[in-house]
This record gives structure tokens, C-alpha cells and sequence, in this order.
């Protein structure tokens, strides 16, 4: 497809370090840890980024200001939130069982930072083109419930223990029709890897995106993804009125601030995984080889194709973020479902839908495999 | 570059090697049941890491998301639905079961070892085909592994048949506690408030 991007940098780094005289053993060391820390930074400035706008978003949509003070427009605040997090006391309750407890929260967040494996920013603007992609994330999403479980049951209080219970049981129930609706998307690529899923997805620009083709898919997965981030309409884990604060009631301080993290981080990440499975991922509505046909520059020319990755990073977040604004959006506009209403609606209604959808995407892809993916 | 590789390949498969057989072993001897299931889970990651070790990522994530995801969380559920927090009782001769149990714990362990030393394992292996495995797998499973595949999804689909009867208490006839009969409308309608049911 577009190997016309070319823009790599592990092979710009390490060229220009082993041209200093280090060795290519060395130089592949020092190389390693540079994306995931990239990364780690990249995630934690979106939650920062993320927060800011849900402060501003739910201020504008009750008719307030919002933080104001901290900085212009209050961009500063979601940082005070957390130098407060971590300056405070770290307490376990005396009846908690204080090494799960401390466990629980790790579990979490850790899956979720080990995600963003998978997420592409550009052709090779990723840690690793692993070849199960997309399945690594699934499998990993769902270690989150056994740590919601560990610090439920560890905190010794019956809120926490049913919102543990329900953040498990809500996860089991929305796994399956977002697989199923990733197995589509895969069925028509012909592979599991991130880059591939956006690769098919190029050709045509906005036309060729996969929400033409998966429209029923795309719903699917981001009321799932939704329910998997415990966003509003599908917040019972912890739910204020019902549980207190379900699983995190006992947690305080940097332990406390690993959940909010998490949360925060699920929410991008699973905004960017839309984007990506659905929107074209880095790609921009028109093709960027033809935008540089008509200005008649060569795809391949250094400064053409720093532009283009930089093109495909801003789409790949500004497309993210729309889906992030929409999740913040709903939060603050929709009522919360009951958890039996919220359990029919899993098992009953998506997971058939779900089904019928792959099933749909199997019949149209034997029929027309020159729009389905042969 | 390869001494690199081999000596975190050493320590990596060291550490999981140890997570998974310090692990079993806790699962097996911890009284708490709620530890022993969480770290069944843990065995159940390290099992994935070995995987991994072994060029097979796919099996890896699914051993994550069907081991770690589902059969380790629904463990839990279960346990922490009924959340029995006393000990359970000393049955009548549990000295003589540790033993007989152990017993044949270790005689099975001996009869292990000696296959894995009479064995002539052919080293190395055949070459790891890496992302193309999941191809294989899914040709395999359509072509001479489709009986046993196929065999399996039938024995799940009669275990989950199974649960359902058991769970569905119209197949009891009447409640062993009351002694009322009892029938699954009742049971349904039980979300309806009963003040509203006698006009």
C-alpha cells in the first residue's frame, strides 16, 4: 500500500549514534527505551489533557466557568489535581488486606499503559508492529478485572466488594461483542496488526475509511468501549449514589490517583483504538499522496515526508480527541442505566447484533471482496 | 548483540519459570482460598510469558484472555459471590489424606521427571514461524484438527446446557425450604413490587 512512508526513525537514530563510534548492540540498547518512554509521556500528557477537558466540558455543560485561576483557563489544573494526589497520606483502612490492597491498583493501570503497544501514529511511529496487535490489546483489557476484583475484595467493605463484582461482571459481559466487532474489522483486513487495519483503510482518504463499511461495527464498539472505561452511561462499578465509590471508596493518595490514571488513560487509549480501527487511523480525508501530486513534490523527499508523519500524528489525536470530547459530552447529558438493564443490554441486544454484523461482514465479503477485502 | 538477547532470555525464563512453580505450589498449599485464586492467575500470566518465550504470541493472548480473563475472573466471582470468611472445618482424618495425597503427588512428579530424561527431545526444535502462526493455526483447525475442535465446542455447549438446568429452579418442583411450589414466572416476576400484585 502506501510504502511510501518511509519515515523511520530507529534506523535515523541508530545511524547517526553508530556514525559516533558506538556499537550497533549499544545503540539498539540505548534505542529501546526511547519510544516507551515517549509513549508513557505521550499517555500521561492525555490524561492531563483529558481531565482539563472534562473539568472545562462539564463546566460549560451545567452553564459554569470551570478552573479558572490555575494558569491561562485553567489549563494548570489538572496538574495541582495531581501534585495533590500524591502529596497525600497514603492510607490502608487496619482491616484491609494491605498487600492486595496495594496490588489492586497496579494491576489496573498496568495492562492499560502496556496497550499502547499496539497504537500507531504513522506508519512505523509505533513501539512495536506486533503481528497479533489488535488481539494483545483484548487479551490485555482484560486482566483490568481481576485487579477491580483484588482491590474490592481487599478494602474488607460490602461497597467496595459489590463494586468490584460489578466492574468484573460488566467487563465479562462487554468483551465479547467488542471482539466480536474487532473480529470484523480483522476478517475484512486480513490481519490483526494496527498498521495493516489502517493500511487497508488508505486508498481512497475519508471514503475508504472502515465506519462506511462497519457502521454497525463502529456503534458497537464504542458503546462497548464506553461500558470497558466505565464512562457515564455505564458507571456502575461506581455509581456515586448507589456505592459511594464503588471499588476505589477506601483509596486515598497516589493509590486513588493509579485508578483515576487508569480510567483516564483506558478512556484515550480506547478513543485512539476507534480511530484506528474505524477513522482511518493517521490518515488524513484526502489522500496525502495525492495532496503532494498536486503540488507536484516527490512522496519520498525528507522535508515531504517529515510533513506527512506529522500530519498523521495530528489526525491520528485530533481524531481521537473528537471521540473523547463525545465521550465527555455524554457523561455530563445522559442518565445511568440500571445494572440489570445494563447486563440485558450486553447479552440480549449487542451480542447478537454483534453476530449478525461478522456474519454480514463474511456474507459481503465473499460478495464484493474487491470492497470487503478479498 | 546475541549475548544481550541470551542473557535476558536466561533471566526471563528464570524468573517465569520460578513465578509459575512458586505459584502452583501456593495455589495447592495456601489455606485462603481467595489467595490461591489470585494466584492462579498469576501462574496463568507466567504460563503466557513462556509462551511468549517460545515465539508463540497468539497462544499467549489467548491463554490471557481465556485463562487470566475469564475462567481465572469467574473463579473469583464465585468465590467472592458467597464470601465465606470462616475456615473451613478439620474433616475426619486429614493427616492420613495429606499423606495418601502426597504420596501420589510425588510419584506422579517421579513418573514426569523420567519421561522428560528418556525422552530423546529432538534439540532444537523446528524453526519458529513467528506472525505466520496464526495462519497455520487456522488451517490446522479447519483441516485435520476440525474433529477435536469441533468435539470441544460440543462438550462446552453441553456443560453450559448442564449449568442452566441446574440453575433454573422450575426444574425443582417445590422449594426445599418452604415447601411451596416453585416455578420460574414467580421467580421473573419477582422484580415487579408484590404490594402491587393483590388488587
Amino acid at each position: 500500500m502506501s510504502t511510501a512512508f518511509t519515515l523511520d526513525l530507529e534506523t535515523g537514530f541508530r545511524g547517526l549514534l553508530e556514525a559516533g563510534g558506538v556499537s550497533p548492540g549499544l545503540s539498539r540498547l540505548i534505542w529501546l527505551p526511547l519510544p516507551m518512554l515517549l509513549v508513557l509521556v505521550a499517555a500521561v500528557v492525555g490524561v492531563l489533557v483529558t481531565v482539563w477537558l472534562e473539568r472545562k466540558i462539564s463546566a460549560a455543560v451545567q452553564q459554569r466557568i470551570g478552573p479558572e485561576y490555575a494558569g491561562a483557563l485553567g489549563i494548570l489544573q489538572p496538574l495541582a489535581d495531581g501534585l495533590k494526589l500524591l502529596v497525600k497520606e497514603d492510607i490502608v483502612p487496619a482491616r484491609a488486606d494491605g498487600l492486595l490492597f496495594t496490588l489492586g491498583p497496579v494491576l489496573v493501570v498496568v495492562p492499560v499503559i502496556l496497550s499502547w503497544l499496539i497504537v500507531p501514529f504513522g506508519q512505523n511511529l509505533l513501539i512495536s508492529n506486533v503481528g497479533v496487535g489488535i488481539f494483545l490489546w483484548v487479551a490485555l483489557s482484560s486482566i483490568q478485572p481481576i485487579g477491580l476484583l483484588m482491590s474490592g475484595y481487599s478494602s474488607n467493605n460490602k461497597y467496595s466488594l459489590l463494586g468490584g463484582l460489578r466492574a468484573a461482571a460488566q467487563s465479562i459481559s462487554y468483551e465479547i461483542p467488542l471482539a466480536l466487532a474487532v473480529l470484523a474489522v480483522v476478517m475484512m483486513t486480513n490481519s490483526l496488526s494496527t498498521v495493516d487495519i489502517v493500511d487497508q483503510q488508505t486508498g481512497a482518504g475519508i471514503l475508504s475509511w472502515n465506519i462506511w463499511r462497519q457502521p454497525v461495527g463502529f456503534l458497537i464498539f464504542w458503546i462497548c468501549a464506553l461500558a470497558e472505561c466505565e464512562r457515564l452511561p455505564f458507571d456502575l462499578p461506581e455509581a456515586e449514589e448507589e456505592l459511594v465509590a464503588g471499588y476505589q471508596t477506601e483509596y486515598a493518595g497516589m493509590k486513588f490517583a493509579l485508578f483515576y490514571l487508569g480510567s483516564y488513560i483506558n478512556l484515550v487509549l480506547s478513543a485512539l483504538l476507534v480511530a484506528v480501527l474505524y477513522l482511518g487511523g493517521w490518515g488524513f480525508p484526502l489522500p496525502v499522496e495525492t495532496l503532494a501530486g498536486w503540488l507536484s513534490q516527490p512522496i519520498d523527499a525528507p522535508l515531504v515526508q517529515v510533513i506527512t508523519g506529522s500530519v498523521g500524528i495530528v489526525m491520528t489525536v485530533l481524531k481521537a480527541y473528537v471521540l473523547v470530547f463525545t465521550a465527555i459530552l455524554l457523561r455530563w447529558t445522559v442518565p445511568r442505566v440500571r445494572i440489570d438493564q445494563l447486563l440485558d443490554f450486553g447479552w440480549k441486544f449487542l451480542l447478537p447484533i454483534a453476530l449478525v454484523n461478522l456474519l454480514v461482514t463474511a456474507a459481503l465479503k465473499l460478495a464484493f471482496p474487491a470492497v470487503f477485502g478479498g | 548483540m546475541p549475548p544481550l538477547a541470551e542473557i535476558t532470555q536466561l533471566i526471563v525464563f528464570g524468573v517465569l519459570a520460578l513465578a509459575v512453580v512458586v505459584g502452583a505450589l501456593g495455589v495447592v498449599m495456601l489455606p485462603n482460598i481467595v489467595y490461591a485464586a489470585f494466584l492462579l492467575g498469576g501462574v496463568f500470566l507466567s504460563v503466557a510469558g513462556l509462551y511468549l518465550m517460545l515465539n508463540a504470541s497468539f497462544i499467549a493472548a489467548a491463554q490471557i484472555l481465556i485463562y487470566v480473563g475469564a475462567v481465572n475472573v469467574l473463579i473469583l466471582f464465585a468465590i467472592m459471590l458467597v464470601n465465606k470468611k470462616e475456615a473451613m472445618g478439620a474433616s475426619p482424618g486429614v493427616g492420613l489424606r495429606r499423606v495418601l495425597s502426597t504420596g501420589v503427588c510425588i510419584g506422579l512428579f517421579a513418573l514426569l521427571l523420567r519421561v522428560a530424561f528418556s525422552t530423546p527431545w529432538a534439540t532444537p526444535g523446528p524453526a519458529a514461524i513467528g506472525e505466520d502462526a496464526v495462519i497455520r493455526l487456522g488451517e490446522h483447525f479447519f483441516s485435520d484438527y476440525l474433529l477435536p475442535f469441533e468435539l470441544a465446542s460440543v462438550l462446552l455447549l453441553m456443560a453450559m446446557i448442564g449449568a442452566i438446568v441446574l440453575a433454573r429452579r422450575d426444574v425443582l418442583a417445590t422449594d426445599i425450604g418452604t415447601g411451596e411450589s416453585v416455578d420460574q414466572g414467580l421467580i421473573e416476576k419477582a422484580r415487579t413490587p408484590l404490594l402491587m400484585e393483590k388488587p
